[in-house]
């Protein structure tokens, strides 16, 4: 029964890690752009949440509603202003600057937080949890994070294949050069993408800061899970996102079941394998010319 | 006042030059043909009308106004529309997508899904496929059909005949008259002389990045247009 729960709570951990994986994955899809700085900007969120707390007593489940459009609008900002202009400059220029702004954002963070380990309180529902056996609890916390990947992506489906909107991502992430000729910017087009990423960044990165502590340094070590993720449940896939996140989170709590220690180890173990197996990743979209 | 109007218009790939000093005007409701060679210049023509072509000198000038700087999302908006060469369909889109996705500018008119679908019934059979999947006819009717979705005042066809069989450019041919008839002015790129001629009520041909000929294709001669397409 122990190891039917590691399986349990490792399926509710990848609903975070898919949350992490989600705007990570929509960006590469819609304008081949890797953000090295996504772990980053999470963190961001989550502290950007501590300080409103801080400053106002507010409910942090009623702050998220302020950090949510706040990252809206940085990503949207970012990749107008800077980002747009890097994607000219070939594969490489995107991987520098967000390389050089992941390593700002911490050190920001660094200067403005301190090196202290931070955590946002999420009220009753943190410790309470559901009883299904002796061993087999469902904490209320893993399950809400769950919950929540799964109407996100279900959302984000919707939204691009039913939307006009939607449509002119998926036709820029085809083919940018006769987007533009269908009257689609595509400046804008990628603003609203690293927008969209971002707005699901600062979910991630808030559920994150409600389920354990975090410090200023602790993004490229997420931006490590979300790219594990979106490469076993493989590019482009949305609900692929949400598998490799669960295959993820199994390996890693299974991993943990086996030797305390092993817990991250089997996850990269287990992305190591997808990746050696199955390059393209298990859902990875077919059709193609 | 011309509907276009290029001025001594080059244009450039990097340092390679392949349009020198091209002038030609279209009246609103005309439709003009450009023909020659290939490497003649004929797409990159197109290119440079379209705003796809990364350097352009010259003036050209759109209903009136400057088109030249614009990018070519803000001239979809002015009116022009450009059907490429190679119809490039968004694959994963259905071709219901890819239709509506051509009236992503809003731009008003007479055309919807329903009215292409009349136009074209081959791709009414297929709405839900994606573009990936449909042949090559299917493909370039889709393309015509994307492309009058934003009820263009300018229409550009570059090279409608090429790779497809000649039922089926006929068939696409044929759709002509319909679209001219709603006012739609048409300025295509073709390599099959004979059928340009007969699409258009005027000809320009390109030799070398050049203006070699230009006039009606009843008052031309065949050793004039064969004098100027090969430059002998």
């Amino acid at each position: 029964m122990e190891w039917v729960n590691a399986v349990v709570q490792g399926i509710l951990l990848g609903g975070l890690y898919a949350l992490f994986a989600t705007g990570l994955s929509l960006v590469f899809g819609v304008m081949r752009l890797v953000n090295l700085a996504h772990g980053d900007l999470s963190i961001l969120a989550a502290f950007l949440l501590v300080a409103i707390v801080d400053a106002t007593g507010l409910d942090p489940w009623i702050g998220l509603a302020l950090v949510v459009p706040a990252l809206f609008v940085i990503g949207y900002v970012l990749q107008y202003g800077l980002l747009n202009r890097t994607l000219a400059g070939g594969e490489l220029a995107p991987l520098l600057v967000t390389f050089g702004l992941s390593i700002i954002l911490q050190n920001v963070l660094l200067e403005v937080f301190t090196a202290d380990s931070r955590g946002l309180d999420a009220g009753s529902i943190e410790t309470s949890s559901i009883r299904i056996s002796d061993q087999i609890s469902i904490g209320w916390f893993p399950l809400v994070t769950f919950i929540v990947s799964i109407v996100l992506l279900s959302v984000l489906q919707l939204a691009l294949s039913r939307t006009r909107t939607g449509r002119a991502l998926r036709a820029t992430a085809d083919d940018p050069r006769t987007a533009q000729l269908q009257g689609i910017d595509n400046r804008r087009i990628y603003a609203l993408a690293m927008g969209i990423a971002l707005a699901t960044v600062a979910l991630a990165g808030v559920f994150l800061g409600m389920r354990t502590t975090f410090g200023p340094a602790i993004g490229p070590a997420r931006l490590i899970f979300a790219f594990e993720a979106v490469i076993i449940g493989g590019l482009g896939s949305l609900w692929g996102t949400l598998v490799g996140g669960i295959v993820l989170g199994v390996a890693q709590t299974v991993g943990a079941q086996i030797s305390p220690g092993w817990g991250v180890l089997t996850g990269h173990l287990v992305f190591l394998a997808v990746l050696a197996t199955r390059p393209t990743g298990l859902f990875s979209r077919q059709v193609r010319q | 006042m011309s509907l276009l109007s290029l001025e001594a218009v080059s244009g450039f790939y990097g340092d390679f030059q392949a349009l020198f000093d091209v002038s030609l005007t279209v009246e609103e409701g005309e439709t003009v043909a450009i023909i020659g060679a290939n490497g003649a210049g004929k797409s990159t023509l197109l290119a440079a009308v379209a705003g796809t072509l990364a350097r352009v000198e010259g003036s050209v000038r759109f209903d009136g106004g400057p088109a030249g700087g614009l990018p070519p999302h803000a001239r979809v908006r002015l009116g022009i529309s450009l059907v490429p060469e190679g119809r490039r369909i968004f694959p994963s889109l259905s071709v219901e997508e890819n239709l509506l996705l051509g009236a992503y500018s809003g731009r008003p008119g007479p055309w919807t899904v329903s009215r292409v679908y009349e136009l074209f019934p081959l791709i009414e059979r297929v709405a839900r496929t994606p573009g990936a999947r449909i042949s090559g006819g299917e493909q370039q009717a889709l393309a015509i059909g994307r492309a009058l979705m934003a009820n263009p005042r300018l229409l550009l066809l570059d090279e409608v005949s090429l790779g497809l069989a000649p039922i089926v450019v006929g068939q696409l041919y044929a759709a002509m008259p319909e679209i001219t008839g709603l006012g739609t002015t048409v300025l295509l790129v073709e390599q099959d002389v004979s059928q340009a001629l007969r699409a258009a009520g005027r000809v320009y041909c390109l030799l070398e990045g050049r203006v070699s000929l230009e006039g009606r294709p009843g008052e031309l001669t065949s050793e004039q247009i064969t004098a100027a397409y090969f430059g002998v």
